[in-house]
């Protein structure tokens, strides 16, 4: 096929491609775990603050992605470079999934337990890492899992910014009306998807508290 | 009366002393001016229909709860004033359904505050092992999780983990309540049997009669968040008081020989 042909004549591009969105990807989600994951943590407690944090995130989710890349544009720091710019606009992207699965996940811990737990003594720090994250880590998991794939699929519009990754096979592709390169871009920004779902839900398995 | 003839050397001082105390929420009284004294090596057993404020007079003991008015003092000391988690780890606390770690399993349920207390390895194993001996577990259950466990296993893991620190004081709030009768029967003899070695104060809150009398040493009834009386299990079942009355009554026959068990 005519699609593989392209893809193996021009694997350097390709290869490198790929690791700049998976650099994109991965960076930016890790972000939205440093900030996301503490945040739900934060409002699972504090019940008053969980409505307007959520809607927050909610709010960025609905902004369209080439808006929002807009609307950053501006920002001096991050209109400077197209990476630095991307990888913001894919954490804030990535935010409500993990912010949602780590409040979901830690008030669906039962009551009992945590009463029980705090009647023999345990801090509140006690009770966050040896019974709340670890008992809420399947469903953390699965909000990561659903922010990476999203990330994923949305990265290749970061290359409209000139922030690079598979979508520039895929814009090129578009100027030039070929399919073939645009599938070059498309296919394995697919496989990287269907990988990283492959991969993490496994690892939810795994986590999975019996 | 019971408590003046007993007349109270130093030594015999209450563990746990609730003075005048209140609790409510949103201005609904849930307990009103409770005084009650548990003194060491007691098993007083809270009796009561559902709503009485049984559970909320035990949580008071080991701060769960704050009260709105007067004041709880377990050894001397009033609860507003000691350090509460170090409080808590003083005092052993068992729940219906255990409430174990689903993600732990049995040793590590029963060596968990030994663990975070610091203890040795060596120390922590051979401390669940004695526990599990105690409360008869077989030395296989230790790696089991507890959802492969029976109601009455969960159980034993609970009261192991409750006594884990070798706690004075011991509060069960419903401990059995949630399992079949013959497995009941059998975990209410061994409580007998470990409280006859172990002399631990005990408040256990229970709505069954025949509950409170085999294994209360006193049996304090409550009412509406209120104290109504304690009695020990043959004065209870003797009392003119009409609430205890109407609980004997609805219980019906054969409670006395529960209550010269229980008292023997």
């Amino acid at each position: 096929m005519n699609v593989f042909h392209f893809m193996l004549e021009n694997h350097d591009e390709v290869v490198e491609l790929m690791l700049e969105h998976l650099w994109l990807v991965g960076l930016s989600t890790m972000l939205a775990v440093l900030i996301g994951v503490p945040l739900g943590i934060l409002i699972a407690h504090r019940s008053r603050l969980s409505s307007p944090v959520l809607a927050s995130a909610n709010i960025i989710q609905t902004i369209p992605s080439l808006a929002l890349f807009g609307f950053l544009l501006p920002v001096s720091w991050l209109g400077e470079r197209a990476d630095r710019l991307a990888i913001v606009a894919l954490t804030l992207y990535a935010l409500l999934p993990i912010i949602r699965g780590t409040y979901t996940g830690i008030r669906k811990v039962d009551p009992a337990v945590l009463e029980a737990g705090r009647g023999m003594g345990l801090t509140n720090s006690q009770l966050l890492f040896q019974v709340e994250l670890p008992l809420a880590s399947g469903v953390i998991l699965s909000g990561i899992r659903v922010a990476l794939v999203i990330s994923i699929g949305l990265a290749t519009i970061a290359a409209a910014i000139g922030a690079g990754g598979l979508g520039e096979l895929i814009f090129r592709g578009l100027a030039m009306v070929d399919d073939q390169v645009i599938l070059a871009g498309a296919i394995p920004a697919a496989l990287l998807a269907l990988s990283a779902d492959t991969i993490m839900g496994w690892l939810e398995r795994r986590l999975q508290p019996r | 009366m019971q408590e003046a003839a007993a007349a109270p050397a130093p030594a015999s001082a209450p563990v746990i002393e609730f003075r005048e105390v209140s609790y409510g929420v949103d201005g609904a009284e849930i307990l009103s001016g409770l005084n009650l004294q548990v003194r060491a090596a007691e098993t007083l057993l809270l009796l009561g229909r559902s709503g009485s404020g049984k559970t909320t007079t035990l949580k008071l003991v080991n701060h769960l709860l704050s009260p709105t008015a007067g004041e709880v003092l377990v050894r001397g000391v009033p609860n507003a004033k000691s350090d509460v988690i170090r409080l808590r780890r003083s005092i052993g606390y068992v729940i219906q359904d255990a409430g174990l770690f689903p993600h732990f399993n049995v040793e590590r349920n029963i060596g968990l505050i030994p663990r975070i207390e610091g203890w040795p390895e060596e120390r922590i194993q051979a401390r669940v092992r004695e526990l599990m001996q105690m409360v008869g577990l077989a030395p296989e259950m230790r790696a089991r999780y507890p959802h492969q466990l029976s109601g009455g296993q969960r159980q034993r893991v609970g009261v192991a983990r409750a006594l884990a620190a070798d706690p004075e004081i011991l509060l069960m709030d419903e401990p059995f309540g949630a399992l079949d009768p013959l497995t009941r029967d059998e975990l209410q003899r061994e409580f007998l049997l470990l409280q006859q070695r172990l002399r631990k104060t005990v408040i256990f809150v229970t709505h069954d009669l025949r509950e409170a009398l085999r294994l209360g040493t006193r049996v304090a009834l409550m009412e509406a968040g209120r104290l109504v009386t304690a009695l020990a299990p043959i004065e209870f079942l003797q009392s003119p008081n009409p609430l205890a009355a109407a609980y004997v009554k609805a219980f019906g026959g054969d409670l006395e020989s529960l209550a010269r068990r229980g008292s023997s």
